[in-house]
């Protein structure tokens, strides 16, 4: 907890803010080293013993001379590719069926990190944390490494041969029988080969099923308008946004860029700030970041939008909010009235169709249609109802009608909704084939399993959400000889050989004939889009009869509200170690997925944090422990999907439980009357909320826009200041933009070589991650205000850290870094014990995995890879700033600002993050930190940080200031 | 009360205090000498290799520029191996029936590449730049020795960080100019000290600080 001069508490869980007994014993069950020692058999004897040991060899083996090492050139060297230099490729990543345009360094052939493409309209240079961890997902051990016919390894010869058997028995029957089972389709290549299949076999079926798909987001458009249709918001003009349940800046088809859009928005310079109104019922990180939340049932944000919906005009909304949010949908209101054509109303996708057709109503009715709000076509190659479509398979299949079935991509098996009995259904398909990464679950009821290539292996096409498109290029051949789904439905038509460049050359040769075809495939490719592929402005009025509907009927008990997990999504990142142990916004939670629950909640049916419940809904049942979650509503229950794989690899295999048991068909999001009862057990959760505390001081500091606060005048120091006449990095974070989504953290991950420690490490405090982000809240426990905090290695001008290390392994640099030198560090820890700010990080045991093949390519060759015994912590990336700093040296130039980035910037939607030269007085970093609201994290110890903060920001409605 | 120690105890522990001395001196200059031996520093011994190239007959005896095999040596960190097809350049023409060059047709028929031994083979936690020191005035003889006048290919410098920073601390003792980095016969004109510090000027080489923090050439 710590006490700002405003007067301000801020803490960072409900225990925290109670600073009760409950604090003590938790911190002593997250620090437990000291009980350790106390009840270790070891004696201190004993324990001289051992260390003289291993001194002693620990010598002796340092007394061999240097191995051999061998250098193996090419036999002939690939145009282009100077050995030492990264390359960089533009392809893009798909999510939801919607792609992200990446940019992925390549070191002699090996992808060892993706950042995001400037040029792409979905990422404009930014990452999300599924982007920055599908390296690891390439090399992942686990992936399935063979094509198999039940269980038994299979050459592909022998499973063509079976696929063009089976293709000769279709055809005899029109296609009857055959059905192709994808997740959401936007490839135009794929869609076309699709096509031509269904041409070919008439009486054939394609279905999609996409388990955090977007079918209330179609069915609201269709509600709304009558016919299909995508819509995006241009958030740069937008004065005024209200989220209804809709986390935009957290995931969703355009959250990179949403970002970027809002974040310029939320600075106190430039183009005036925008003001957010969020209604939701778990804190999401858009709720944190909005200056005025309203938590309510998920159930009830229909009623909230009507009631907004009647108060703007819009007929036959009706309905009237619950009492106690009139005054905050009145207020709400006349906002959106004052700033018609330069607001937004965005719905969320877990929120029903209507919801969605009354924000398109609410956005025609208030003209921001054409300005901030646009519609177009459906990116999607054929939007449909995805869920119908799933039920209409498993029907057709029970039913017997189905003689094979082509699984291309997606794990129906686990994500199907728990009363769609899609497993059953499928043992009575005589021809089950699967095209997945892993043998998941699916793959162990399919007869054929064919691996499938890794985005970064394969060729392929992609739409982002405004339909740009995207030609996916392979970083790598196929580390396992996996196949894409446009190969595998090549093999299944008429010529079977081709390959994916093939594939999708053709297609777009076809699509753009002309001369000049190489040109501009080139160009495409070393772009990452197709020019003139975004769909254009769509125009579709809405429905007058749109809201005859009925309003819904009361929510009655408890609800629970399903939201993909934001670093597992629906499950398929379930082995991706990065993604398991990133702490999952506002919780902290990693390696779990407990129910979350709202404070008030928590206290009426007697549960707190840890206690295990079983959660009963429709007769189903499953048991997890809760997390008590501030600002969450009462009566409402958050899960998350995609834990509880059975068959998700070594990482990612019974982690949390399972939230599609739970899940039904007629609720896939939000489900009624949901009883909770406590089992008695304790579940412990590897959270990492308490760690690195930084103890009751001040931390978070905000302003409401038009209030300064003044510069504190820099302490006085005992030692001589030093002199950095060359560069002098330093590094501005701004908490007003700031939306923590944790992207920074793989960012760092990935391009330092930070390994992962697993679940019980994490329980004992001991992560690697060289950047935390704290999130911090304010206020009443049911409503608070949150707040996210980046925390770095400050690379402190009086580092606390080097006085105090004996081997001098931690020292400063001429410009200013606070180096750390692996190879002199003993592990005394005197450093951690002594830095203020807690970013300095101890590998206890041999944590870097030096073992497994596939992870050895996956590392960034610049970096030192770090032991057992030695400590690490953020170097501001100074591989980039040697990199940078050679390239000038040989240009005979300075460093240009912005030339140089870390790695957490470059990932940042943000731009939270700005490094850059103090010496230079043009650099923005120099800029930022001169405006009034910067300040130095725990300035009074007079550490002189070279990361200082930004003050976050709110603007806040006068109406609703009390 | 009895005597505990005899009289011979004083001449024991004397003659062992020295021991321990001697024996922690004796073991310190073995272990340092060792240490900055051949047998742990290499220096001078030719390494095996799975083709005997001499880059004395290479560079003395044919003239071929140090570019010509190490072609990223001016834009890269790694000075670069060349391919075996460089190789067959030459070779498909002369020597093509040489025995000792077996192993690079060899390659050159299978796609398979040869395995050259490392000879300079620095830790992996020590980032060394090529191109930056070529850039830089840092002859290749500097830090390589008279390649020329080496038939098989050994380390001439121990490549320990003492070593580094001797040259760290002071640059201009082994600048040269630019346009000399390639020639092994170069030999300073005027005094090495004073061309040394123009050269030092006009290259804009950092100063010993920042040359010999940490962060130069650890990450």
């Amino acid at each position: 907890m710590s006490d700002a001069p405003g007067g301000k508490l801020w803490w960072r869980s409900l225990e925290e803010a109670a600073d009760g007994p409950e604090l003590a014993a938790l911190l002593a069950r997250q620090y437990p080293s000291q009980a350790e020692a106390w009840i270790d058999p070891l004696r201190r004897r004993d324990f001289l013993r051992l260390m003289a040991a291993s001194l002693a060899l620990g010598g002796l083996a340092s007394c061999s001379s240097q191995p051999r090492e061998e250098i193996v050139p090419y036999v002939h060297a690939p145009e282009n590719l100077v050995p030492g230099k990264p390359l960089f490729y533009a392809t893009a990543l798909a999510l939801g069926g919607l792609g992200t345009g990446v940019l992925v360094e390549s070191h002699l052939g090996r992808p060892t990190k993706v950042e995001g493409n400037p040029l792409h309209p979905a990422s404009l240079g930014a990452t999300d944390v599924f982007a920055q961890a599908a390296v690891l997902g390439l090399y992942d051990p686990d992936r399935s490494q063979a094509l198999t016919y039940v269980g038994a390894i299979r050459p592909w010869s022998e499973f063509l041969a079976v696929l063009r058997s089976a293709r000769g028995v279709a055809r005899a029957r029109r296609g009857a029988g055959l059905r192709i089972l994808t997740e959401t389709v936007t490839s135009p290549t794929l869609a076309a080969e699709l096509a031509a299949v269904l041409h070919d076999f008439p009486e054939a079926r394609w279905h999609q099923w996409e388990p955090a798909g977007r079918d209330t987001a179609r069915a609201g458009a269709r509600l709304a308008f009558g016919e299909d249709a995508d819509t995006r918001y241009a958030l740069a003009d937008a004065d005024v946004i209200v989220a209804l349940d809709a986390d935009f800046l957290g995931c969703g088809p355009a959250h990179l860029r949403s970002v970027r859009e809002f974040a310029a928005r939320r600075r106190p310079d430039g183009r005036g700030m925008n003001r957010l109104y969020v209604v939701e019922s778990g804190l999401t990180p858009t709720g944190a970041r909005a200056d005025h939340r309203l938590p309510c049932r998920a159930g009830e944000v229909e009623d909230v939008a009507r009631a907004l919906a009647a108060a703007l005009g819009v007929a036959g909304a009706g309905g009237a909010p619950p009492a106690a949010d009139a005054r905050w949908v009145a207020a709400v209101a006349r906002d959106l009235a004052a700033h018609r054509g330069r607001s937004a109303v965005i719905p969320g996708e877990q929120q029903p169709a209507v919801v969605h057709a009354l924000a398109h109503a609410i956005n025609a009715a208030l003209g921001n249609v054409g300005k901030t709000v646009v519609h177009t076509a459906p990116v999607e190659a054929r939007p449909e109802d995805q869920l119908a479509s799933l039920r209409a398979l498993t029907a057709d299949m029970d039913a017997g009608r189905v003689e094979l079935l082509l699984v291309l991509g997606g794990n129906p098996v686990y994500t199907a909704p728990a009363d769609v009995p899609f497993a059953a259904a499928l043992a009575k398909v005589p021809l089950r084939v699967h095209l997945g990464l892993y043998a998941d679950e699916t793959a162990e009821l399919c007869h054929w399993h064919v691996p499938e290539a890794h985005p970064l292996e394969a060729w392929g096409d992609v739409r982002a959400y405004d339909g740009t498109v995207t030609i996916q290029q392979p970083l790598i051949a196929p580390l396992y000889g996996g196949r894409s789904a446009l190969e595998l439905l090549a093999a299944f038509g008429e010529r079977p050989e081709r390959g994916g460049r093939e594939i999708v050359r053709e297609h777009w040769q076809g699509a753009r004939p002309g001369a000049d075809f190489e040109a501009a495939w080139r160009r495409w490719l070393h772009d990452g889009v197709v020019p003139g592929t975004a769909l254009a402005p769509k125009t579709v009025a809405v429905r007058p009869d749109v809201l005859r509907a009925a309003p819904r009927a009361a929510g009655a008990g408890l609800e629970v509200v399903f939201r993909p997990d934001p670093t597992l999504h629906d499950g398929r990142f379930a082995n991706n170690a990065w993604l398991e142990e990133l702490p999952k916004p506002i919780t902290s939670v990693t390696w779990d997925n407990p129910v979350l629950l709202g404070p008030a909640a928590a206290e009426r049916l007697g549960v707190a944090s840890e206690d295990e419940v079983e959660l009963e809904h429709g007769g189903r049942k499953v048991r997890a422990p809760v997390f008590v979650v501030p600002g969450h509503a009462d009566g409402s229950l958050t899960v998350l999907l995609g834990h509880g794989r059975r068959r998700a690899g070594r990482v990612g295999t019974g982690v949390g439980f399972d939230a599609y048991g739970l899940r039904t068909a007629d609720a896939p999001w939000i489900a009624d009357g949901v009883t909770l009862r406590r089992t008695g057990r304790r579940r412990p959760l590897a959270t990492v909320q308490h760690h690195h505390r930084m103890e009751g001081r001040d931390v978070v500091r905000t302003l409401t826009v038009g209030e300064h606060e003044a510069h504190a005048e820099p302490e006085v120091s005992l030692y001589p200041s030093v002199a950095y006449p060359g560069h002098r990095w330093g590094m501005a974070i701004d908490l007003s933009t700031c939306v923590g989504c944790n992207a920074c953290v793989v960012a760092c991950q990935a391009e330092n070589n930070v390994p992962v420690v697993g679940r019980t490490e994490v329980l004992r405090g001991r992560e690697m991650h060289w950047l935390r982000v704290d999130s911090y809240h304010a206020g009443e426990s049911a409503n608070p205000e949150t707040h996210f905090m980046p925390v770095p290695c400050m690379q402190c001008e009086n580092a606390p850290c080097e006085v105090v290390c004996p081997v001098e392994a931690t020292v400063h640099s001429a410009e200013g870094l606070n180096d750390m030198v692996y190879n002199r560090c003993v592990g005394t820890r005197y450093c951690s014990n002594n830095c203020p700010y807690k970013v300095r990080r101890f590998n206890f045991f041999q944590y870097a995995d030096w073992e497994t093949e596939s992870l050895v390519a996956l590392r960034n060759p610049d970096v030192s890879v770090r032991s057992r015994g030695v400590m690490e912590k953020c170097t501001y990336c100074v591989q980039r700033i040697t990199h940078a700093r050679i390239r000038a040296e040989e240009e005979s130039r300075p460093i240009r600002d912005g030339e140089l980035v870390t790695a957490c910037q470059q990932a940042c939607p943000a731009e939270a993050i700005v490094f850059g030269d103090l010496n230079d007085p043009q650099s923005r970093v120099v800029k930022l930190k001169a405006e009034a609201r910067s300040y130095a994290l725990l300035e009074e110890l007079n550490t002189r940080p070279r990361t200082t903060y930004l003050a976050a920001v709110k603007n806040p409605n006068p109406e609703l200031a009390t | 009360m009895a005597q505990i120690f005899h009289p011979s105890t004083n001449t024991i522990s004397r003659v062992s205090i020295a021991g321990v001395v001697l024996a922690l001196g004796a073991f310190a200059l073995v272990g340092g000498s060792l240490q900055r031996s051949p047998y742990a520093t290499a220096v001078g011994v030719p390494r095996e290799q799975p083709v005997p190239f001499s880059h004395k007959h290479h560079v003395a005896g044919l003239g071929i520029d140090c570019r010509y095999c190490h072609t990223s040596v001016e834009v890269s960190s790694f000075a670069g191996m060349p391919p075996t097809a460089t190789c067959m350049n030459c070779h498909r023409q002369i020597w093509s029936q040489s025995p000792t060059l077996e192993p690079v047709r060899e390659s050159f028929r299978t796609g398979r590449p040869l395995r050259w031994t490392r000879v300079h083979d620095l830790a992996d936690f020590v980032y060394f730049d090529h191109s930056i020191h070529v850039n830089k005035g840092v002859g290749c003889a500097s830090c390589h020795g008279r390649v020329d006048e080496m038939p098989l290919m050994w380390r001439e410098a121990t490549l320990q960080m003492d070593w580094c920073l001797d040259c760290h601390r002071h640059p201009e003792r082994h600048l040269r100019p630019r346009e000399h980095v390639f020639d092994m016969r170069w030999q300073p004109d005027e005094d090495q000290a004073s061309l040394g510090r123009r050269l030092a000027e006009e290259y804009r080489i950092m100063n010993a600080a920042q040359l010999t923090s940490c962060d130069t050439c650890h990450r």
